[in-house]
């Protein structure tokens, strides 16, 4: 039983504050009026709505189909009635708004057809497009499409299969109450997904203060009777619970910038993952509903069954905000998001609403100048250095601060939690992030702009070539009839014409034959005000007509006038 | 004294003929300066500093025929990234050339429109769509905001609507902090 285990780099202990929310079982939460549904809930492209307003959906229906391979579909998560399909302020910090589809609950709660499927009898593309479809992402934070990560690599097995059971993060104790009550259904999802990886081993990294969840798990395992899966008790230390810091601190390797923990046989899931798996396979639930835990400035903390799509504020309320409340965190206080609203509805990143207020949180001391101390690059569990790139930040020398690896920072706060000049290191790391993929974005546009540009410079210089070309030939062309019909007449006339026209007479030719056909269209498309008289003066018009041809002088080569 | 001149013509000789063949094998294609000032322009291709596209104010730049504060598109930004590269005074960009202004792209309104095609004639790009009498339209994603299309409508059905962040654009600020009051 005794495990040889890692560590990683830096790491902080906060205060955990989890004794309270763990004091009661999950609870179930009243259907509220309305739910909001944003379409664009993980990593990828925006699912396509499949439904219209005024429809009527059953529970766990989809509603959002996933656009491409890197997206994952969105389903009703009560039945009711579509209200409308209109832009909603999202749970996300800059306030914006995302195409959402508003749900009137009829409060029937009733299931539509649920497809369940045999996990071990189904090809692995079939399991990775039903999980697709049933709308599974990863509920540890980061919501990437799990059926993207359930595939074994290249060597088609994975040695070593990592689900995160650390949970590190203050407050947040979703992971630690579902492992206690539903270990057991969570350990079948974990075997589907061992089965899904071929996996070798399965390690359960939990942090050691969670006891009670510890045994859960490990009696679920003995009860089950598999081998291979073992729950490993890890040091508490912040942020164990991330996926790098997690492998790292259970098997030992430590995986290099720039590339994947796949590349080193290793695969890392979240817990809750692990159980919405179960749910989609063995009950055929799509991921309607996940544990978000409702901690801080509230009178009774407590982790509830959420419906995806619920008011943030109609969860708290039952919890019983208190006096003072100014802002909800999405997530912890290390690495939340504050929300722009207090009605936003819950989605499946939510893992925590962390109702702060002003004694809670209290405004952060002003910013000192950076005394280049080194505690941050002390604290910093991606073995980076914060006050370098801190520095290039802070001047806008963002390839600087590419250089000393901004993309490898996990935003996990150590560095500005360990700062002893208060500086918000990770926000200025955003901004450098965010900054950079602008530019690219920018650069992007710019090359294909270019591109495009010289293409239409390219497509006009052809088309005035080909132009110019199909001009020649047809004058050509031209030229070599009237200089056979020149040569014709000229013979037939018995004439002393030349055999060789010379230039003037070819254009000559050229003109009258052009005069000629001119003149052809012109009869042809005039159009005759007798065309519409009846027989008789028809007749009549048709014997004068002889009549003036015949008294006519005998044709000449000048144009009929009108006179004539 | 020969031999010391001889040796010397002959050392001439052959590094001329060193440098002759260098020059032919090694020849530069085009002008790489260009090639960086083109790479720092914005491609909207809008003749806004009075050259038929980026390239060729690109080129006029290299030549020194024109100023590097010409592009209102590139902005300040764009001027500094000129200045640096060429190692040339930042300026303010010129008021002549126009004002910097946010992103937009063009946006035809299709129930005015009446299929002159004379837009389409006008894109630098090739971003709008249409024929002949056909309702035309315009691709957003690769509009590069130039409005070039304004002008030759007759109708006036087009016009420009600045970009609207979304999720994905959305760009966290810079981190500001009020200053602690003096007591």
């Amino acid at each position: 039983m005794l495990r040889k285990l890692f560590s990683f780099h830096g790491g902080v202990k906060p205060a955990t504050h989890k004794d309270q929310s763990t004091l009661d079982p999950i609870a179930p939460v009243p259907l509220p009026e309305r739910l909001v549904i944003p379409l664009h809930q993980s990593v990828g492209g925006q699912p396509r709505p499949l439904v219209q307003p005024g429809e009527r959906v059953f529970k766990g229906q989809r509603i959002g189909a996933a656009d491409g391979s890197l997206s994952s579909a969105v389903h009703a998560s009560t039945s009711g009635l579509v209200r409308d399909i209109v832009p909603a302020v999202m749970p996300h910090t800059s306030g914006l708004t995302t195409l959402s589809v508003v749900i009137e609950p009829d409060g029937e709660d009733r299931w539509g057809e649920l497809d369940k499927v045999r996990f071990r009898s189904t090809p692995p593309d079939e399991l990775r497009d039903f999980l697709r479809d049933a709308g599974i992402v990863g509920l540890g934070g980061a919501v990437f499409p799990s059926h993207l990560k359930l595939k074994p690599g290249k060597e088609g097995a994975l040695q070593t299969l990592v689900i995160n059971g650390a949970e590190c993060e203050p407050f947040i104790t979703c992971d630690d109450m579902l492992m206690r009550e539903r270990a057991g259904d969570m350990l079948k999802g974990i075997i589907a997904m061992r089965h899904m990886l071929q996996a070798r081993e399965v390690l359960i990294g939990i942090e050691d203060n969670k006891p009670q969840a510890i045994a859960a798990v490990q009696a679920a395992i003995a009860a089950s009777g598999e081998t291979g899966i073992e729950a490993v008790a890890i040091p508490t230390r912040y942020p164990a619970g991330g996926a790098k810091q997690l492998i790292r601190v259970l098997t030992g390797i430590e995986v290099p910038h720039g590339r994947r923990s796949t590349d080193f046989g290793v695969q890392c899931f979240n817990v809750g993952t692990a159980y919405s798996i179960f749910e989609a396979l063995e009950l055929g639930r799509p991921l309607i509903s996940r544990i978000v835990t409702v901690a801080g400035n509230v009178d009774a903390p407590r982790n509830y069954e959420v419906l995806i799509g619920t008011p943030m504020d109609h969860v708290v309320r039952l919890s019983g905000a208190r006096a003072g409340t100014d802002r909800y965190i999405m997530g912890g206080p290390m690495m939340g998001a504050r929300m722009p609203a207090f009605d936003v509805p819950v989605v499946k990143a939510t893992n925590c609403i962390l109702v702060g207020s002003p004694a809670l949180f209290p405004p952060p001391p002003p910013e000192m100048p950076c005394i280049r101390c080194g505690e941050c690059a002390k604290a910093c569990p991606a073995d980076l250095a914060p006050f370098e790139m801190y520095w290039h930040s802070r001047a806008k020398n963002f390839g600087k601060a590419q250089e000393y690896h901004l993309f490898d920072c996990i935003e996990c706060g150590c560095c500005s939690f360990v700062c002893p000049s208060h500086i918000p290191l990770v926000d200025y790391f955003r901004f450098s992030k965010s900054e950079i993929w602008a530019r690219e974005r920018e650069k992007e546009a710019a090359d294909a702009a270019r591109d495009r540009f010289e293409f239409k410079n390219f497509r006009q210089e052809r088309e005035k070539q080909e132009k110019a070309e199909k001009l020649a030939a047809k004058a050509a062309a031209t030229r070599e009839k009237v200089g056979a019909d020149g040569a014709a007449t000229a013979t037939a006339s018995g004439g002393a014409a030349p055999a060789k026209p010379s230039a003037d007479d070819a254009k000559r030719a050229l003109i009258e034959a052009a005069m000629e056909k001119a003149r052809q269209q012109k009869a042809q498309v005039q159009a005759r005000n007798t065309d519409a008289a009846d027989p008789a003066v028809q007749a009549e018009i048709a014997a004068i007509e002889a009549r003036r041809l015949a008294s006519a002088t005998p044709p000449t080569d000048s144009p009929p006038s009108s006179g004539a | 004294m020969l031999t010391a001149i001889l040796i010397m013509t002959g050392i001439a000789l052959v590094l001329g003929a060193v440098l002759g063949f260098a020059s032919i094998k090694f020849k530069v294609e085009g002008d790489p300066l260009v090639d960086q000032i083109d790479a720092i322009l914005p491609q909207t291709q809008c003749g806004q500093c009075g050259f038929p596209g980026c390239r060729p104010y690109a080129t006029a730049i290299a030549g020194g025929e024109a100023e590097i504060n010409q592009c209102p598109p590139g902005g300040e930004e764009g001027i500094r990234k000129l200045a640096d590269l060429l190692g040339r005074e930042f300026k303010p960009l010129s008021e002549e050339h126009g004002v910097e202004k946010p992103k937009a792209v063009a946006v035809i309104d299709e129930a005015t429109c009446i299929g002159c095609t004379l837009c389409i004639q006008a894109c630098p790009v090739d971003a709008i769509v249409g024929a002949a009498k056909q309702m035309h339209t315009i691709i957003a994603a690769d509009c590069t905001g130039c409005e070039l299309c304004l002008a030759p409508c007759p109708v006036d059905c087009i016009s420009m609507e600045p970009i609207a962040e979304t999720v994905d654009t959305w760009k966290w600020r810079y981190p500001v902090f009020a200053i602690k009051q003096a007591a």
